[in-house]
């Protein structure tokens, strides 16, 4: 894994991502893991993030590979995956701040 | 405009509840308890002549002038030291007290010089005014024999008299005008904490010394000028003052340095700034200061300033002056070529944060509306980042649960990876001065600040644990007090869902997050741990304090994380004295995330994806809102680099500088074809712009900014902006050459916005503001006077929510090429890349960065206090002179990155933390080795920047 390039960078981070969520009660990996991506990464990103996916060897945490199921393709209708009662979506409630 | 009145009520305030009344002349008053006599007087509107009271320091009785005379007691008793009681009769004037004072004040003129016309005092001077208020006509001992006041004593030299110190850049000492009051020794230690004033000598020998017989500069003096605020006579002076003269205006406004925020009068004599004094009334710092808020505002006419807006079309050429509507029409077509070229995407800005909220607002409302993307970020990506993840994530809101105030109903703090005696110097006063009433202190850090110990004050555990394990540590604290039943169950079944503190508990309790189990990963002996584990969870109010040592890591989200829960699991969350306090880096960081800097946030930390909340922003500004995230920093540089992202106007932030990886920030700055800087100085990122536009700074412009605490602080202008606009100013002309038609005349307007968008500041306008003088957010219906303490009836996402933190080393490890970490922070005269400080005389105290190094460390590689080191990482290497201590352990090396010249970025890497890519700052594996200077990198670069900074038709900067 080169972490040279933008690519590299991006199997780390998700790599990165997967290891927090390794660490909570099974049913909130994968899609806390979808969750944040969807919610933090900007298209492009998840662009690149998809081609790595179908390229197969780029290096990603089983985890990551699991949660790329859910995650939104981008150009598809919005709204971040509504597949958990993940932590992060008490961040998307409006006006959370008040 | 007449300068801001405040009153000094010689003693201060009781905080008792009991009320007692008197008759004081005749008239009664009714007071708290424990008030004194002068203090009530004033209360009543009678002023009792005094010199040695003041009411930011404790009475102390000494100047004999504030006697009073009491029904029924004996004596003329000082009117400062004796208390009230109930039914007393008091009489501030009597024939015999006038004989008394005048009596007084005959001996202190006897030994004072008599330049009255001349001095820097003149018109500010309480010895003057208590001869005029005393009716002293005449000095019946006259001016010869023993004195402090003349050099010579008929031809002779006068052993008692000593000459002006000028030694520190700010003000003066001259020890001829002292009367000994103790005032500002008083102040240095009751206010400052710093104890670094006493009074050497007895009898008439007394003299105010700095340390042992030292100059102020050579001393332990801090510069905060607590001091100089607290001299009554002219010893003490501003330089300013006495170069300019007394000030006849002043305008309450809000420092543009750390994210204390503390209010100051600037004190104006037309246009010309003549000094910055501490507002009394301001809530964040009660009448503090430190020497950049109080001192370092001389940048703002620098002579490096830029004023006129210039373009170039390679940034190898030399820059080109033109108009302000020739800058705004190459931007704006610059920016439209791309986006027609390159796609929409292809450009973005960020906000700053040291401008003000309405300032931060327009620039992302600049880029949603008018760029069409969210290609918007903040500098505080690189530094809190994981702050609003992580309290977000367990609270429901990700800001700092407390006021500042809070501090004085502590028992006991933790502080972990944050050095505020240096980064928050006026919160650490407050802190120091609860902590000498007997607060307990834990300090979680790699390196042994002030606070771990320094006069008065000595933490009860220092945990000097190894760079990159704070999850570590926090959660075998969190062990400690699930194991040992230290939690407080009743708080957790009420506010936190219990199931999920039971997977949490069962999680911590595990031996492998034990003390004795991370002892050889942590470095830090496990009894420790558990002493400080036992200290916090069983003594009384605690509250933890943290810095960037929490979140420039990359684990930085987690040991949010980590804190919160602990707090939860301790019931220190929702009132006074207790809470997760993120001490905030720049003055309106909090402000600038507060209003919509992030990629992912509309204004209120609402999603993009969110329909409801985009529909209000595409109502009212006429446009569609992309619901995709957009690009934060680290990623538009990787775009950058790959080619898709080619244009971005950057307003107030230096990121070549202050990101890491300096060679990444340079190669993606130097792909993009049209990069924007609009700041006060060609600052290191200019060197990689096209078109720079000149900025304001805090004094030439209105708005606000919101400090850690989310205080609100009205920001007032005092002087017409040199460069011809204030910085909402320039960005609603870029907006309008882009087409935008925006019509703000007054940052007022933008306020009224963004109450009419964001819940949380439903309330906030420049007139409540006027009227409140500052309210903390949420201030809306449901808390009209604003939210001092968070969560106070329960957690803002409803139940608090306990989270597994497990412990991940960072990827950046040590090694046989790299076997030392290098931790990085900050210091008290320099404030962030030192752009500002170190365009002023605070340069005296720190004119470069060193890199320090245990003595073990460097006698192993045969470097010497003060020697050349070359400091080498897998991403770079510079050069820097070393510092020989023990303040880090062995193993560890810690620098400032205050200096471009030093560069500490270059060697830092692109590692971040997992949930924000807030980089990884604190842990950098390095080598060093004794060097001959600079490397050839700083001296490449240098020369660059050199070329780069060129002005068509001027003389090349003599930087």
């Amino acid at each position: 894994m080169s972490l040279d390039n933008t690519n590299g960078k991006l199997v780390r981070m998700a790599n990165q991502i997967a290891t927090f969520f390794k660490s909570q009660p099974e049913a909130e990996r994968v899609p806390g893991i979808a969750t944040h991506i969807n919610k933090f990464w900007e298209p492009r990103m998840r662009k690149a993030f998809f081609e790595l996916i179908e390229q197969g060897d780029a290096g990603f945490d089983p985890l990551v590979i699991a949660a790329s199921a859910i995650i939104k393709r981008p150009g598809s209708p919005a709204k971040p995956s509504e597949a958990s009662e993940h932590i992060d979506q008490t961040m998307l409630e409006a006006g959370f701040s008040d | 405009m007449p300068l801001v009145p405040e009153i000094d009520f010689g003693t201060p305030a009781s905080r008792s509840e009991k009320m007692v009344t008197l008759t004081i002349d005749g008239n009664e008053i009714t007071v708290p308890e424990g008030t004194s006599i002068m203090r009530a007087s004033m209360e009543a509107g009678i002023q009792v002549p005094k010199l040695c009271a003041t009411d930011m320091v404790d009475a102390f009785g000494s100047c004999r002038l504030c006697l009073v005379e009491i029904d029924g007691r004996n004596g003329t008793p000082a009117s400062c030291t004796t208390p009230v009681a109930p039914g007393i009769t008091v009489h501030t004037q009597t024939s015999r007290l006038k004989d008394i004072r005048k009596g007084v004040m005959e001996l202190y003129i006897s030994d004072h010089p008599l330049d009255c016309l001349t001095c820097a005092a003149n018109g500010d001077c309480e010895l003057q005014d208590m001869a005029g208020a005393v009716g002293l006509r005449d000095v019946r001992y006259g001016y010869e024999g023993d004195n402090h006041v003349k050099a010579r004593n008929n031809g002779d030299i006068n052993a008692k008299w000593m000459p002006k110190d000028e030694s520190n850049p700010y003000f003066t000492y001259d020890p001829a005008k002292c009367i000994v009051c103790s005032r500002c020794v008083r102040a240095c230690e009751e206010v400052q904490g710093t104890f670094a004033l006493t009074i050497e000598g007895r009898g008439f020998d007394s003299r105010v010394s700095p340390g042992m017989h030292e100059d102020f500069l050579s001393s332990e003096c801090v510069s905060c000028g607590a001091c100089v605020q607290a001299c009554p006579t002219a010893t003490l002076t501003e330089k300013s003052v006495i170069s300019i003269g007394q000030p006849e205006h002043s305008v309450v406004t809000t420092c543009a340095y750390c994210g204390v925020g503390c209010s100051f009068k600037a004190e104006m004599r037309g246009e010309e700034l003549v000094r910055m004094v501490p507002w009394k009334d301001g809530q964040a710092n009660r009448g503090h200061s430190c020497v950049k808020g109080r001192f370092a505002y001389g940048y703002s006419t620098h002579k490096e300033r830029i004023l006129n807006p210039m373009i170039r079309e390679k940034v190898s050429d030399p820059w080109r002056e033109v108009s302000w509507e020739e800058a705004l029409a190459h931007t704006a077509s610059e920016f439209r070529r791309i986006q027609y070229q390159y796609g929409r995407e292809s450009i973005g800005g960020i906000t700053s944060s040291r401008c003000t909220n309405e300032e931060t607002y327009l620039v992302q409302k600049l880029i949603r509306s008018g760029f069409g993307n969210n290609n918007v970020d903040t500098c505080a990506r690189v530094c809190h980042s994981p702050t609003g993840y992580g309290l977000g994530a367990t609270f429901g809101t990700s800001a700092g649960t407390q006021n500042f105030d809070s501090v004085e109903q502590t028992d006991v703090v933790i502080v972990i990876g944050a050095n505020p005696t240096d980064g928050h110097p006026v919160f650490a006063s407050r802190l120091k001065k609860r902590l000498r009433q007997g607060a307990k202190l834990i300090v979680i850090d790699p390196r042994r600040t002030d606070m771990v110990s320094s006069p008065h004050i000595k933490a009860s555990h220092h945990l000097p644990l190894r760079p990159g394990t704070n999850v570590a540590i926090v959660t075998a604290l969190a062990h400690v007090i699930v194991t040992e039943g230290l939690f407080d169950e009743k708080f957790i079944r009420e506010r936190c869902d219990w199931s999920e503190f039971e997977d949490w508990a069962g999680f911590v309790a595990e031996e492998r997050h034990s003390p004795e189990a991370i002892e050889t990963l942590t470095g830090v002996p496990a009894e420790e741990v558990r002493g400080a584990a036992r200290l916090f969870a069983t003594g009384g109010n605690g509250a933890i304090y943290y810095g960037l040592g929490v979140t420039e890591h990359s684990q930085g989200s987690t040991t949010v994380i980590g804190i919160a829960n602990l707090a939860m699991a301790t019931g220190n969350i929702g009132r006074p004295g207790v809470g997760v306090n993120p001490l905030r880096g720049q003055n309106n960081v909090q402000g600038s995330c507060d209003m919509g800097s992030f990629p992912h946030e509309l204004p209120g930390y609402r999603h993009v994806s969110d329909d409801a909340t985009r529909d209000i922003f595409e109502k009212l500004w006429g446009v569609k809102i992309s619901n995709e995230p957009g690009l934060r920093i680290p990623n538009m540089l990787d775009a950058a680099v790959d080619g898709s992202f080619k244009g971005i106007y950057i307003q107030g932030e230096d990121i070549l500088q202050s990101d890491p990886d300096t060679k990444h920030v340079s190669a993606g700055l130097a792909a993009m074809e049209c990069v924007v800087v609009q700041d006060l100085f060609l600052n290191e990122t200019a060197n990689y712009a096209h078109v720079f536009l000149p900025g304001s700074t805090f004094l030439e412009k209105d708005g606000t900014f919101t400090n850690a605490e989310r205080r609100i602080n009205r920001v007032r202008k005092v002087m017409t902006p040199r460069n011809g606009y204030a910085d909402w100013e320039v960005t609603q002309n870029l907006a309008n050459a882009m087409g935008l038609n925006w019509t703000y005349t007054h940052p007022s307007e933008v306020m009224d916005e963004i109450a009419a968008t964001t819940p949380s500041f439903a309330m906030v306008s420049y007139e409540y503001l006027e009227k409140m003088g500052s309210v903390q957010w949420p201030c809306n219906e449901k808390a009209p006077l604003g939210s001092p303490i968070m969560h106070v009836n329960g957690f803002v996402r409803g139940k608090g929510k306990f989270i597994r933190t497990e412990y991940v080393a960072t990827d950046e490890k040590t090694g046989p090429r790299f076997p030392l970490l290098l931790t990085t922070g900050r210091i008290l005269s320099q404030y962030n890349v030192g752009a500002q400080t170190r365009r002023t005389d605070n340069v005296v105290w720190h004119e470069e960065d060193r890199l320090e190094i245990h003595p073990h460390d460097a006698e192993l590689r045969g470097v010497r206090d003060g020697d050349w080191v070359k400091l080498q990482s897998r991403a770079g290497d510079t050069t820097l002179r070393a510092l020989i201590t023990d303040r880090v352990a062995p193993g560890v090396v810690y620098t400032t990155f205050h200096h471009p010249t030093t560069q500490a970025n270059v060697i830092t890497t692109d590692f971040s933390d997992w949930a924000t890519n807030c980089p990884e700052y604190k842990v950098t594996a390095v080598q060093i080795s004794p060097s001959n200077g600079p490397s050839q990198w700083q001296v490449d670069y240098d020369e660059q920047a050199r070329q780069s900074r060129r002005i068509a038709g001027k003389l090349e900067a003599a930087e």
